[in-house]
Order: structure tokens, then C-alpha cells, then sequence
């Protein structure tokens, strides 16, 4: 499980996230909304050590992300990631994109990683363009294949930084799809989202940020229907 | 009635072997100095790019005295005042020096851009998948970076292909220096300079061939 005990982050001086506790149990689904600049996104860096923290503590499965002694390599192999930008490698086919990291990572034989990847390809529909250059796909499909190149190192957990806001609306759906899938396997997962469809239909919890503080959190039923702080209240009537 | 006494002789065959030998020396100080000139500035590069106080203030001034000081000029001082601090070297290997600092002055600051063309956002995203600082560099920096800033690099080795001649005032004899002597003894500048450039031509068009090949196979 995923523990955070009182984090906080600064950028110089702003003060991103203001003392953040959170648990996430596997198989959970937890959706995070909020404005911009909430700290949204920052919280799912300092997840998986792509930012440092100023104080307090990450723990996944008990190991302490942020502590000196801890490889944050074999432990990011744990946590997958999806960005906004889709980020396929350019020089490499969707299938070289899917296969890179098993093999150099986990050591994986050239064989072995070409199959776990056209498995994850196939698995997230993209299974007839295994010898596709990114450039020659959609934005949908590019993301499609992020998702399938996180999938590829068999992670405990999937981080989605709002994955569906880079893409064109009619390329969406898609994307949420895949996600809505994997969360039917039962991945945990946390997905910070402007989705709001998505947040009430495949949560299991939604959490509301608001200028680096986590104001409400409880299942979607609760967030959307019974908001108990004012500005939860508020950004919920602005967005739909 | 005697003879008259003869300087000079006319371009024989025997002069194109003459400058296709030393069109071959200028191949062989380009390709050194450009081999390692360009692993040590693609290795300054890193360091302009990764460390302000290495990078930014040690080694970009000494770079930029590279960059801006004409070749020439480096050139005569570092083969007359080496042998001062006790490094007696010879024309050829002075000349491989100096040609091999400036190429990688050069290239430093292509490198570099190449690092930097690398977006944050695909080295995170790198990174989130488990690979190391130095797999990322490996794996996805140096073949999306080296593909964007290939035909600046390309642009490099034709300069510092041509820029060798100046290794001749070194009395090393190179292609420019051996037209130079055959000028000296046919007096046919014209003929022996036209010759010397298809030599030029010939080393550096198969460079540019390949390169715009590569660039359009990246291009699919």
C-alpha cells in the first residue's frame, strides 16, 4: 500500500503541498481533482521520487521512497506512470517503445521483452501496430501506448497525471477506456483527473485538492453529492 | 649554344600520387582529431549541461578560448611553445591536438543542445520506468538528442575536415601544403589548386551523402 504521512513540498518559495496524508490500499482506485495548481501532480511526482520532498514521509509497501538508502529504480519499477505528454520514444516502433525498459531494467532477453510487449500492445488495442513509429499514431493511441509501456514493467501501481488532458476530445474516450479496464482488473491506481465522469464512475474514492491542501476525500457518491467543504462545492458546480 | 638552366618542371603523373598521398594524411589527422575531439566534447557537453560550476565556469571560458582564438594562431603558438613546458611534439601530433580541442570546443556546445533538446517531461518519463540516470542518457538522451543536433555535428567534422589544411604552416605536408610544393616547382597554381579542391571535394562529399541518407532514413 501506499502511505503518505504529512508531506510537504516547496518550489522555492511557494508552498506546493501543505501537509498531505493519504492512504491508498491495492486494488483501490482514488481519483484526485482540483484546479490547476493544486498540487495534484506534484503529489504524484513525489509518489515516485521524480521530485524531492521538504518533510515528511512516502512509504510503498513499507519502504520509505524518499530515504537515502532506498534504490529508487527498482522501486519505480513498482509504480507506473502516465504523463499528460504521451512521451513515446520517437526511435523507436511502438514495439521497441513497449520493450526497452524490461529488457534493459529488468534484464529481460530480446525475445522475452518483444513478447511481453506485443502482449501489453494487444492488450490496450494496439496490437496491429506493433511495427508503427509514434509519429505515425494518433494522440489517443500514442497515450494507449504510454500506458502499455508502463504495463510492461508489471507494476503494483499505475500513476495517471492527468492523462487525457493533452489529447483531442474525440481521442478521450479511448484513453479512458484502457483506464477503466485496467481498473476492472483490479490495479490500483490513483488518477489525477479532470474527467469528472470517469472520478464518480470508476473510483472507488475521490480526493479534492486545493492550494497544496487535500480538503475532502470519500467515495464519489459522498464528494460529488455531499461535498463538505465550500470550495469542493464550488469547483464541482464550475466544472460540470 | 648551352642550355638554359631549368627551376621548374612540368605537372607530371607521378604529382597526383604525390597529392593523394597527402590528400590521405589530411583523411587520417581529421578523422583522429574528429573522433577524439567529438567523445570529449559530446563528455564537456554533458558537463556544460549537468554541473554550473564545472560546466559554467571552469571549462566554458576555456572552451570559448577555443572557439573564438583562430585556428591558425593556436596552432603556431602551441607548436612553438610546447616544447617550453617540455612537451616536444611534432608537426603531426601538435597539429592532432589542437585540431582535436577546437573540434571538441565545437562540439561541446552541440552536444549540449542535443542533451537539451530532450524534453524533461520524456527523461521523467524515462526515469519512471526504472531506468537509471545513466540508462536514460544511454538509451533515450543520446539517440533523441544525437538524431536532432546530427546534422550540426555533421556541419563540424566538414569545418574541421577543410580547417586541417592549416595544419600545413606547421610544415606537416597535408594536402594543401603538398600543393603548395608542387606549385612552388610546376608554377601552376591553377591546375594544382583545381586538383587539390576535387580532393577536398572527394573527402567531404561522401560525408555529406551519407549524413542527408541518414537523415532521411530517421525522417520515416
Amino acid at each position: 500500500m501506499i502511505q503518505i504521512r504529512d508531506l510537504h513540498k516547496h518550489f522555492g518559495d511557494l508552498h506546493v503541498l501543505k501537509g498531505i496524508n493519504l492512504d491508498v490500499n491495492k486494488g483501490e482506485v482514488l481519483s484526485i481533482i482540483g484546479s490547476s495548481g493544486s498540487g495534484k501532480s506534484t503529489l504524484l511526482y513525489c509518489i515516485n521520487g521524480l521530485e524531492t520532498i521538504q518533510q515528511g514521509t512516502v512509504h510503498i509497501n513499507g519502504t520509505d521512497v524518499h530515504a537515502k538508502n532506498t534504490d529508487i529504480n527498482k522501486l519505480r519499477q513498482k509504480l507506473g506512470m502516465v504523463f499528460q505528454q504521451w512521451n513515446s520514444f520517437p526511435h523507436l516502433t511502438t514495439l521497441e517503445n513497449v520493450a526497452l525498459a524490461p529488457r534493459i531494467v529488468k534484464g529481460k532477453s530480446k525475445e522475452e521483452a518483444l513478447e511481453l510487449a506485443a502482449k501489453q500492445l494487444k492488450h490496450v488495442g494496439l496490437g496491429d501496430k506493433l511495427k508503427n513509429y509514434p509519429v505515425s499514431l494518433s494522440g489517443g493511441q500514442q497515450q494507449r501506448l504510454a500506458i502499455a509501456r508502463a504495463l510492461a514493467m508489471e507494476p503494483e501501481y499505475m500513476l495517471f497525471d492527468e492523462a487525457t488532458s493533452a489529447l483531442d476530445p474525440e481521442k478521450v474516450g479511448e484513453v479512458l477506456d484502457t483506464m477503466r479496464l485496467l481498473a476492472e482488473e483490479g490495479m490500483t491506481m490513483i488518477c489525477v483527473t479532470h474527467e469528472m465522469s470517469f472520478a464518480r464512475e470508476v473510483s472507488d474514492r475521490v480526493a479534492y485538492f486545493h492550494e497544496g491542501i487535500m480538503e475532502e476525500i470519500g467515495p464519489p457518491q459522498q464528494v460529488f453529492e455531499d461535498a463538505q467543504s465550500e470550495h469542493t462545492r464550488k469547483f464541482l458546480m464550475n466544472v460540470r | 649554344m648551352q642550355e638554359p638552366i631549368s627551376f621548374f618542371t612540368g605537372f607530371n603523373p607521378n604529382d597526383l600520387w604525390f597529392l593523394g598521398e597527402a590528400a590521405l594524411k589530411t583523411l587520417w589527422i581529421s578523422i583522429l582529431s574528429i573522433t577524439v575531439g567529438s567523445v570529449l566534447g559530446c563528455i564537456f557537453g554533458w558537463i556544460l549541461h549537468e554541473s554550473r560550476f564545472a560546466g559554467g565556469i571552469i571549462l566554458a571560458p576555456i572552451l570559448d578560448v577555443f572557439r573564438s582564438v583562430p585556428l591558425i594562431i593556436q596552432l603556431v603558438l602551441f607548436y612553438n611553445f610546447a616544447p617550453i613546458v617540455g612537451l616536444d611534439l611534432n608537426p603531426f601530433l601538435s597539429g592532432v591536438v589542437i585540431l582535436t580541442f577546437y573540434t571538441a570546443s565545437l562540439v561541446s556546445n552541440v552536444a549540449r543542445g542535443g542533451i537539451e533538446s530532450v524534453d524533461m517531461s520524456m527523461r521523467r518519463a524515462s526515469r519512471s520506468l526504472g531506468l537509471t540516470y545513466w540508462q536514460d542518457l544511454f538509451h533515450v538522451v543520446l539517440p533523441i538528442g544525437g538524431r536532432t543536433v546530427f546534422p550540426a555535428w555533421i556541419g563540424v567534422v566538414l569545418g574541421v575536415m577543410k580547417d586541417s589544411a592549416l595544419v600545413s604552416v606547421l610544415g606537416y605536408v597535408e594536402l594543401l601544403k603538398a600543393s603548395q610544393i608542387l606549385i612552388t616547382r610546376t608554377q601552376e597554381p591553377l591546375l594544382i589548386l583545381s586538383i587539390a579542391g576535387v580532393f577536398y571535394f572527394a573527402l567531404s562529399y561522401p560525408i555529406s551523402l551519407y549524413a542527408s541518407r541518414f537523415e532521411k532514413r530517421w525522417a520515416k
